[in-house]
């Protein structure tokens, strides 16, 4: 059988056998118009970053200098000036609540999900922590200014950071619960056939093979909080000072940060300080874009 | 049936049941065990001797697992765990009131049916145990030892530094196998460690094994009847019952792998080593 008569069999009753695109045929077009939707969607989502990050370069760029980041912010009409003292709050504020949340948070996980992951307390810690996740952030500095700040009579870094944590923490705990459940049970099983307590098998075994994820997480929330303006409002509030006086820290005072203070000086009616603003909020994204990417290396060289 | 209520004696009684002389290492006599309501084990009694390689054959859900896992008490790490019997390692009373399980596993070590190495170095994951037992001597001469022993030390020898991971199947088995004897066990319980190999990595682990015997006594759950027969001394073989409507694994019949094989004393062990089902 010759291949033309071979094809003929194939096709049987059908007319004929035609392979040539055919652009208006129903099914191409939908297709092709699905495919370009598609496309138009991925770029519009792109949109917002992108310009974003184009106008803080634009607008914030031009007034970055050695200067903004180691002088105090203007008063009024002063010219220059910049927000050293806020740089330097924001990474105090979030190390205190990194400091609370991230051991609090990982030993939490580890209940979640190796000590008791079916007790009552698992279940209600894991409900709170899932609600605590929409939680308005406003409402954790409400909750910081009611416990702390009237408690110890003034804004303060501390507090600050406390509201940060609370924030912080549900992002960290559901993370790295998942974190520490996605280690396979098979190595679980050889840490116990190993003779290891339960104890040991946390330390040596779940930890740090779960600890690319772990770290995603406390990396997430730490960016996160680095942004919250609302949270500091209240219990940081702002100041004009450096958190040092004479070499020693002064952290029961009132404390500067960078969120706050693009809050402060994008609503004053003085261009200096408009112009800190956006500086200042260029220099907020790129702090927390380095810190997605750290977190990102450090999770893809360990997995 | 003097040592039904085993559980609560755990030394006085088990010096008169377990008679160390023959050189029996593990006597295990489990009457029931359940997880939860659900009867999985009954009616097994196996001895397993030293320098030997005993195995356990069985169709599957015949409990063969479950009869090793509760040597070393692994089987406490499930919920609903219950064991009636006792198991003596040499002499002693595993599931003894004062018996620590996690000071049980560090004398009778085990190697799983998936290969898994911790996500560590290779040095590292041979290494592990000693640590874990604070071994104060020269590591770098027990891990090359225990990789020897493993039959992996010439491949590794040169990237111990590597990720336990990066090691083939077969390799990571061996790896395994040397993580297990680097703190010298005295036996080594081995739970289908071939059935996730190759036939290559499968005969090698195989002539392992046979190799091991001299320093280990060994204990080797297999679905497959050619490996035992290749590497058992005795052989345990097990069967499922499901007349009560559970499907309840119990010891039909053990002894030398040849008489098990050749000549068995039950009609339902000749059928299954004729292949007759599986």
């Amino acid at each position: 059988m010759s291949a033309r008569e071979h094809v003929a069999v194939m096709t049987g009753e059908l007319p004929s056998t035609r392979l040539d695109r055919s652009t208006f045929e129903p099914r191409a077009l939908r297709s092709f118009l699905l495919t370009l939707g598609a496309w138009g969607a991925a770029i519009i989502a792109g949109v917002p970053l992108v310009s974003v990050l184009w106008m803080l370069i634009v607008r914030g760029g031009s007034r970055l200098s050695w200067e903004v980041f180691v002088a105090l912010p203007p008063a009024g009409f002063e010219m220059g000036g910049g927000f050293g003292n806020a740089l330097l709050g924001t990474v105090v504020v979030v190390g205190i609540a990194g400091l609370i949340s991230i051991p609090i948070g990982v030993l939490a996980a580890v209940f979640l999900a190796e000590l008791g992951p079916d007790r009552r307390l698992a279940q209600a810690a894991r409900f709170a922590t899932k609600t605590l996740t929409g939680m308005p952030s406003i409402l954790a500095g409400v909750f910081a200014y009611a416990v702390v700040v009237l408690l110890t009579g003034t804004y303060s870094a501390p507090a600050g950071g406390i509201a940060l944590a609370v924030l912080m923490l549900p992002t960290v705990v559901l993370t790295a619960e998942e974190a520490i459940k996605a280690v396979p049970k098979v190595t679980r099983d050889a840490a116990f056939g190993m003779g290891c307590t339960r104890t040991q098998v946390v330390w040596k075994v779940l930890l740090p093979t779960g600890m690319p994820g772990i770290l995603t997480g406390v990396m997430l929330a730490v960016a996160r909080a680095a942004g919250e303006t609302a949270p500091l409002l209240f219990t940081a509030l702002f100041s004009s000072y450096w958190l040092f006086e004479g070499g020693q820290p002064r952290l029961m005072q009132p404390t500067a940060t960078l969120a706050v203070l693009i809050y402060n000086f994008s609503g004053m009616p003085f261009e200096n300080q408009i112009e800190l603003a956006w500086a200042a909020s260029l220099v907020l994204v790129l702090m927390v874009l380095i810190i997605n990417v750290v977190s990102r290396l450090i999770s893809q060289r360990r997995a | 049936m003097t040592t039904a209520t085993m559980p609560g004696s755990p030394r006085g009684t088990s010096e008169t049941a377990a008679p160390k002389s023959n050189g029996v290492v593990i006597d295990c006599k489990l009457d029931q065990i359940y997880y939860g309501s659900f009867l999985a084990v009954r009616d097994s009694h196996v001895q397993i001797e030293k320098g030997k390689i005993t195995g356990f054959i069985g169709p599957s859900g015949c409990g063969k697992s479950t009869v090793l896992r509760s040597l070393n008490r692994m089987n406490d790490l499930i919920r609903g765990f219950r064991l009636e019997g006792h198991v003596h390692f040499h002499g002693q009373n595993v599931y003894g009131r004062n018996v620590d399980p996690v000071a049980v596993r560090r004398y009778i070590g085990m190697v799983f049916q998936q290969p898994n190495p911790f996500s560590m170095s290779i040095f590292d994951n041979v290494a592990f145990g000693l640590r874990l037992n604070r071994f104060k001597g020269a590591m770098a001469e027990r891990v090359e030892q225990a990789l020897r022993r493993a039959a992996l030390w010439d491949e590794v020898k040169d990237k111990l530094k590597n990720s336990g991971l990066s090691l083939s199947g077969g390799q990571q088995q061996r790896l395994c196998i040397a993580r297990a004897v680097a703190t010298e066990p005295s036996v080594l319980l081995m739970d289908e460690p071939c059935s996730a190999l190759d036939p290559i990595a499968t005969r090698r682990i195989e002539e392992l094994m046979i190799q091991l015997k001299q320093n280990y006594t060994i204990a080797i759950v297999t679905h497959n009847m050619q490996q035992a027969q290749r590497v058992a001394d005795t052989t345990a073989f097990f069967s499922v019952d499901i007349s009560q409507g559970n499907r309840t694994g119990y010891l039909v019949e053990s002894g030398p792998t040849r008489e098990v094989f050749e000549s068995p004393r039950e009609q339902l062990t000749k059928e299954y080593v004729s292949g007759q089902f599986s």
